[in-house]
């Protein structure tokens, strides 16, 4: 008895083990396939040559399915701030997240009128994207991106958009 | 041993020697006893038995049409199915005037629970199983919901996905990985197809089979709450003392009754998928997907209102917790509440709600506590009321939100405690 009881047990530990052992790998290849494909991964970057935006001009580009805005400042009437902006030699770029910061519809840029409007609850924005009026509980956000000679890549984090981001506490993007 | 096999007398005794379908019937059929004390409100679980069968039904046909690709699935639904094939339009209206009804049927089956106490001595289980069938159908109704790809499907999934995003250090990460991209994209259909047409269904037919087994050792209750010996009253029945008997079998007597509340179910629900399937057809998902715009006022479906609006409840800062974190806290607890409801109830007492006294009144409350949570999940979130220049719309949302708390989590246990000791002590 007590060697045939044994001898289960061997039998029980062992199937434990192989079976232990198989689960947490089948669970690491299901785990792996949910993963976002790595061609998915390489598209989370987007490069935009800075060189090409002219002085006043507002440029939507796309990233990671968001609406970036960028508004190039230098040699116009719209408001600059040392906070927000980037810059580039003498240019000034203000590089944001195009989400609405209450419930993240996108704002229209109304050059006309130096403001962001937004559309669904009447949120207003400055060409800094600080919120000024109606609901938007913080400016529009700083995405991460880094600055290498004249081009820009958004998803990389970069030395001078991390001290912009910085100065900006509410800062949700990352 | 072995059943010796005999020249059969005909197909079913030839049956019967290898598969014992007699004892199988005696068993599932005609001697499983039911109360007969009971009314039409026993046969919500027939009819959520012929809804769950006409989803899969339907769901069958829209399969063979339907295109999981975030360039194909709008077009596949809207012109393939609803314009080209031969009554492509029936199974569409069928599957989603049934995802809307089924809910509908859940909550009464749920509240006919609650009001007649059949959640409590030894039908805990019952009422768990049945709860996981309720998170199983909402898993399955959002997950379907994504599939034609229009603004409110498209919309829905990012507002919801992004609630994970609210979970400590691996939040971000994990609405990127069950997305399977940065943003609700192709992957993120294709996967939540897989869920919609494959595992919900299959884990759905189990639980469903699990809460009928659940049901046989504690059997059903009845309209008074009477506890009997089933055993004993079957033995009547079996003697021909039909009517001294309190239980009948589940079929044919019970089933007979129950499918003609099915039937008069069925008219009413043939009648709003003909004539009535607005309801469950959102305008704003006949435009397709765009996630460069966003529909200016985003709702979730009638059955998920209540929860949305306990998300959306808090809007300002309690005990030093953000608004966001107060109704994610809120939404999660929420939707899992009901699940510990037989031990937020500390009474014994299994009888209707309308002998119970205060458990009557808290039973109402609840329940226009939760239409109202409903009513206000659907109204925008400022702006809709202003009284004397107050914008007052969010204080509705807050006041029934913190109401359901109170009813369920304060209220519920300090009633029932006072009735379990005026029935005579804890037991």
């Amino acid at each position: 008895m007590a060697i045939e009881k044994s001898r289960r047990d061997f039998l029980g530990l062992a199937f434990g083990s192989v079976a232990a052992v198989g689960g947490v790998l089948a669970l690491g290849a299901m785990k792996a396939t949910w993963d976002p494909l790595p061609s998915v991964m390489a598209a989370g970057f987007t490069t935009v040559d800075l060189s090409t935006i002219k002085p006043g001009e507002f440029r939507k580009v796309v990233w990671r399915g968001k609406p970036i805005f960028i508004l190039r400042k230098d040699k116009t009437k719209f408001k600059k701030c040392d906070n927000r902006d980037t810059k580039l030699s003498e240019k000034d770029f203000l590089v944001v997240i195009g989400l609405c910061t209450h419930l993240g519809c996108i704002p229209e840029w109304l050059p006309d009128q130096n403001k962001f409007y937004c559309a669904c609850h009447g949120g207003e924005y400055d060409a800094c994207a600080v919120n000024t009026f109606g609901p938007p509980p913080r400016p529009l956000d700083i995405p991460p991106y880094k600055i290498t000679g004249t081009k820009m890549v958004l998803g990389e984090l970069g030395s001078k958009c991390k001290a912009l981001i910085a100065k900006n506490p509410t800062n949700k993007a990352s | 041993m072995m059943a010796e096999i005999r020249k059969a007398k005909g197909i079913m005794d030839w049956l019967d020697q290898r598969l014992a379908t007699e004892t199988l019937t005696k068993v599932l059929m005609t001697e499983y006893w039911i109360p007969k004390n009971i009314n039409f409100l026993w046969a919500m679980g027939v009819i959520l038995t012929t809804m769950f069968g006409i989803l899969f039904i339907s769901g069958l046909f829209l399969l063979m049409y339907y295109k999981p690709d975030t360039k194909l699935a709008f077009d596949s639904v809207n012109y393939t199915i609803m314009q080209e094939v031969y009554y492509g339009w029936l199974w569409r209206h069928m599957h989603a005037v049934a995802a809307s009804v089924v809910f509908l049927v859940i909550y009464i089956h749920m509240f006919v629970a609650i009001y007649y106490g059949s959640y409590k001595k030894g039908r805990e289980m019952i009422w768990i199983s049945g709860m996981l069938l309720f998170v199983l159908f909402s898993a399955a109704g959002f997950s379907g919901y994504m599939l034609p790809w229009g603004q409110m499907s498209y919309w829905a999934a990012q507002v919801i996905t992004n609630l994970f995003g609210a979970i400590p250090f691996i939040g971000p990460d994990l609405v990127v990985w069950i997305r399977g991209n940065f943003f609700v994209s192709d992957p993120t259909l294709t996967r939540f197809f897989m869920l919609h047409v494959l595992l919900f269904p299959i884990i759905i037919i189990a639980a469903i089979v699990f809460h009928f087994y659940s049901l046989r050792i504690p059997h059903v209750n009845n309209q008074e709450g009477e506890h009997f010996d089933f055993d004993e009253e079957a033995e009547k029945y079996k003697a021909g003392k039909k009517k001294e008997s309190k239980v009948i079998p589940f079929w044919p007597v019970f089933l007979s009754k129950d499918l003609f509340v099915v039937g008069v179910f069925l008219i009413f629900y043939f009648y709003l998928v003909g004539f009535n399937y607005e309801f469950a057809m959102d305008p704003i998902n006949f435009e397709p997907a765009n996630y460069m715009k966003t529909p200016t006022h985003i709702y979730p479906e009638w059955y998920f209102l209540w929860s949305y609006e306990v998300l959306r409840g808090f809007f300002f800062p309690i005990a030093g917790l953000k608004p966001f974190t107060l109704g994610l806290l809120g939404f999660a607890i929420a939707n899992i509440v009901f699940f510990i409801l037989p031990w937020l109830d500390r009474s014994p007492v299994v009888a209707p709600a309308h002998k119970r006294g205060a458990f009557n009144i808290w039973f109402w409350l609840m329940l226009i506590d939760m239409i109202g949570l409903a009513v206000y999940g659907k109204v925008p979130p400022n702006g809709v009321y202003v009284l004397g220049g107050t914008d007052i719309t969010p204080w509705f949302g807050f006041t029934f939100t913190v109401g359901f708390f109170i009813l369920l989590f304060i209220a519920l246990p300090m009633i029932t405690i006072r009735e379990r000791k005026r029935a005579g002590g804890a037991k």
